[in-house]
């Protein structure tokens, strides 16, 4: 009997085996993928940048260390995946994390890849270095790690100030690419050189960005494609038709929104879509020292007035996430889940009893019918920010606010904020990374330079880290949630949705994954191949 | 008439100098400057950094002074470099010239080739079904605007035909150049026609009431003969002038087409350039446009001269 079965156990993992197999067989080399992007990226730097505008096309130039796995959704730490690195080890107290890298890569130009270019890397941006990266937008990633050392040419340790299990996250992200050492931070944003499956051939401003296979790519038989097309078409309606129309094998990462995926399934029914979350956020910000915005309670009272179900029927056509600032199940993994969600001030289904006690609050600082809060809603002149601006103001009404919308123009939206021009304003914000260290500290932490509205708590400081010390992953939900809980209440950035978008492809692009928590992560396509 | 020409040419001079002035102060009252878009796509602004930026391109010396260092090097042909791509404007710049220029010369081809006989058919044919239709055409070409029709044009294709006429890849010859602007000419163009139809009736409808048309009748002078030489030749010179304007409107209308169809020509450019705040790219731009523009009012104040004879410039 055993015998039988075991010949049974044997054929069929032979037969899964050659299924595999087959798969395997099945993936065609060579042909161009051409995919439309939505503006000339604003460099080829990915470290210089906050955009898929950059990332989504440059980050095939590329390795990390470590990455998510380009074939699972969901990106967690369980899915993070050797790069550059063949493997990783942590010291006792996970402070300490050696990385030992691959032997006999090189860079585009032919330099070898040494440990001394991860040192490099992270030296750049932590600003230890001469040559300096005109921006730095994840500066506040890195407040924990004190230096990054070569212990050898195949070998190097990232020694963090504290415990931090999840620093690896981080670096697993697209937005954390390995530099090479000998190149000037000017060439990286102009022509910039990597170790990736691709290499980069030429932009033209407001026509196209190319790249051609790497040949002697260090990952045998990878890429599969002989080049990558971005062109750019800054007309949506183009750009969606000409998809339709066939000229293009792909949209842009998530260029499609949800009213304009009706349209390209009509169209277009073998198109393949996913409408995805794209784990950005629409969020209202309130600056903290302006009155009487400076007083806790308006702010409650302004974040109790809310009908989030109104935005997300609206304009998500009742398909975007009602969250707070991370993204829960299933799409997200560290996000309050929804019977937690409804515990938190503002997030009662009940919006009219949400209302009444903020009437009641406001009516407490003198505000009522007869003399009402007039204030001004700034947000950037484009319709996703515009849009939900509005309906927002309608809501503050239903507690004695007049508003007023200030459109300003999209290019001076950050200096504005960074100014702290503005009252209340709306604002959309993604994440790199789908985990609380990033979420947290880029968004929330004193001093963070995307801390736009100046919160500053230092309980939840210690909470921050505390949670960043923690391994266990249930644990370290449950001080997430509180830390979520207390960032909405406490209006330090109120998160009014978190948005859903979809990117489509043709049948012939296969082994594509869009991601589910993040849509800066899943660009490598070296194993993305075209069945034509 | 050479005293006129050395006037006109030093009257072209100041003008040019002026709006020097006045496209270079304009771009610096835009608010913000490149170095806030830039930090606008990392979506943060670290003051230190952002006035390192501004130091490294000169954009922290008092406005006299760059204005100084923009003009003086654009006299000795240096354009500077793209604030964006950090390439030589003048490489930015030189590939995109032409497209626009071919398309402009194609668009500006459709509306006289069609404007203008149509205009004269409708005058001639006047209060006749063939003028009453060519009168709804010519007012919906002024009334639909050029994105709109644009637009239609690309999803008519797209539904009717599977396929969409815009610009991904260079063409390989010149006749896949030509299909590629026709249809964006075209596009563009429609509403220049429709200007150029109503303005050559009215014209020729004021013209064929005159006498001497009456006697050229009189004497036995074939329709044609009065319609194409004698009525026309007097009828198009306010046509001239508005080609002219409109050669120079045509700009406009452009910026809407090349960027729905995609083209990869100078006007869609400048638009996105004076969004980044490029400024090499948008001072060096626009002053070659205002240099057209006033090179072409200079040509058209001349043609009035070859084309009707009675104008004489005094010297």
């Amino acid at each position: 009997m055993i015998r039988k079965f075991s010949i049974c156990a044997a054929s069929a993992v032979l037969f899964a085996v050659s299924l595999g197999a087959g798969a395997a067989l099945a993936q065609k080399s060579g042909g161009t993928l051409k995919v439309y992007h939505r503006g000339t990226p604003p460099s080829g730097s990915i470290h210089e940048e906050a955009t898929n505008s950059t990332l989504s096309p440059y980050m095939p130039i590329f390795n990390n260390l470590v990455m998510y796995d380009q074939s699972k959704p969901t990106n967690s730490l369980d899915t993070i995946v050797p790069d550059l690195a063949t493997k990783w080890t942590w010291n006792e107290d996970k402070s300490k994390l050696t990385f030992n890298l691959n032997t006999g890569v090189k860079w585009h130009d032919g330099k070898p890849f040494t440990a001394k270019d991860v040192v490099c890397t992270w030296d750049m941006l932590q600003g230890k270095r001469k040559a300096k990266f005109r921006k730095n937008p994840r500066k506040s990633w890195y407040k924990n790690l004190d230096k990054v050392t070569a212990d050898s040419d195949t070998q190097v340790t990232f020694h963090l100030k504290r415990s931090q299990p999840a620093f690896i996250a981080l670096l697993a992200s697209g937005y954390s690419p390995v530099y090479p050492c000998h190149v000037s931070p000017r060439k990286m944003r102009t022509n910039p050189i990597g170790t990736g499956p691709f290499k980069f051939v030429q932009l033209k401003q407001n026509e196209f960005v190319k790249f051609e296979k790497n040949e002697n790519y260090w990952k045998e038989g990878l890429p599969y494609l002989d080049a990558i097309e971005w062109t750019i078409i800054k007309s949506r309606s183009t750009r969606v038709l000409a998809f339709i129309a066939g000229r293009f094998d792909m949209t842009f990462n998530v260029d499609v929104t949800i009213p304009l995926l009706k349209d390209v399934k009509e169209q277009a029914p073998n198109a393949v879509c996913e409408l995805r979350a794209t784990n950005v956020s629409t969020n209202l910000i309130v600056n903290q020292d302006k009155p009487p915005f400076n007083d806790p309670d308006i702010r409650r009272a302004m974040v109790m007035s809310i009908d989030r179900d109104a935005f997300i029927k609206i304009l998500g056509h009742g398909q975007t996430i009602k969250s707070g600032a991370l993204l829960p199940p299933p799409n997200g993994v560290w996000g309050m889940e929804p019977e937690f969600l409804k515990t938190v001030a503002g997030y009662n289904p009940d919006v009219n009893a949400n209302r009444e006690k903020a009437r009641a609050i406001m009516k407490s600082k003198g505000y009522d019918e007869n003399n009402r809060l007039k204030v001004k809603v700034a947000t950037r002149n484009i319709a996703i920010y515009r849009d939900p601006a509005v309906i927002l103001i309608d809501h503050l009404k239903s507690i004695y606010v007049d508003a007023e919308l200030e459109t300003v123009e999209t290019s001076n939206w950050h200096a504005k904020v960074a100014r702290k021009d503005y009252s209340v304003g709306l604002n959309l914000t993604g994440i790199g990374v789908d985990d609380p260290d990033a979420m947290f500290y880029e968004n929330y932490a004193c001093g963070s330079q995307r801390n736009y509205t100046g919160y500053c708590n230092a309980d939840l400081e210690k909470l921050f880290e505390k949670q960043s010390m923690m391994e266990d992953v249930e644990a370290r939900k449950k001080v997430v949630w509180e830390i979520d809980k207390k960032l909405q209440e406490d209006a330090a950035r109120p998160i009014i949705f978190n948005n859903k978008a979809a990117t489509c492809w043709h049948p012939h692009v296969k082994n594509f994954t869009t991601m589910t928590n993040s849509v800066y992560n899943g660009w490598r396509l070296e194993e993305v191949w075209l069945d034509k | 008439m050479t005293s006129y020409l050395v006037r006109r040419f030093f009257l072209m001079l100041l003008t040019l100098i002026g709006m020097s002035i006045v496209i270079f102060l304009l771009l610096r009252l835009m608010p913000g400057n490149i170095a806030d878009i830039m930090f606008d796509s990392a979506g943060f602004v670290d003051p230190a950094e952002k006035a390192a930026l501004e130091k490294e391109l000169g954009l922290d010396l008092p406005i006299p002074v760059q204005y100084w260092e923009w003009i003086s090097a654009l006299v000795v042909g240096d354009l500077g470099f793209s604030y964006v791509s950090e390439m030589p404007a003048i490489d930015e710049l030189a590939p995109r010239i032409p497209i626009t220029v071919k398309l402009a010369l194609m668009a500006l081809g459709f509306s006289v080739l069609f404007g203008l006989p149509l205009g004269v058919i409708s005058a001639v044919r006047q209060d006749t079904m063939l003028d009453y239709v060519l009168r709804v055409i010519s007012l919906s070409g002024l009334s639909l605007p050029s994105f709109w029709l644009a637009l239609l044009i690309l999803m008519a294709f797209v539904t009717y035909l599977g396929e969409i006429p815009i610009y991904t890849d260079p063409p390989d010859n010149l006749w896949d150049e030509l299909l590629l602007y026709t249809i964006p000419a075209a596009a563009v163009g429609f509403r220049t026609s429709a200007i150029i139809m109503r303005l050559t009736r009215s014209s020729m409808l004021e013209v064929l009431r005159q006498d001497y048309i009456r006697t050229a009748r009189s004497k036995g002078a074939t329709d044609n003969s009065v319609n194409y030489y004698h009525a026309l030749k007097n009828a198009v010179l306010p046509v001239t002038t508005i080609i002219g304007f409109e050669a120079a409107f045509l700009i406009g209308g452009l910026i809407i087409t090349e960027t729905v169809f995609n083209i990869p020509g100078v006007a869609h450019f400048l638009v996105e350039a004076i969004l980044m705040r490029d400024y090499p790219i948008v001072q060096n731009l626009v002053m070659f446009i205002a240099v057209v523009v006033v090179l072409i009012n200079f040509i058209v104040d001349l043609l009035y001269a070859v084309l009707d004879p009675r104008i004489k410039y005094a010297d």
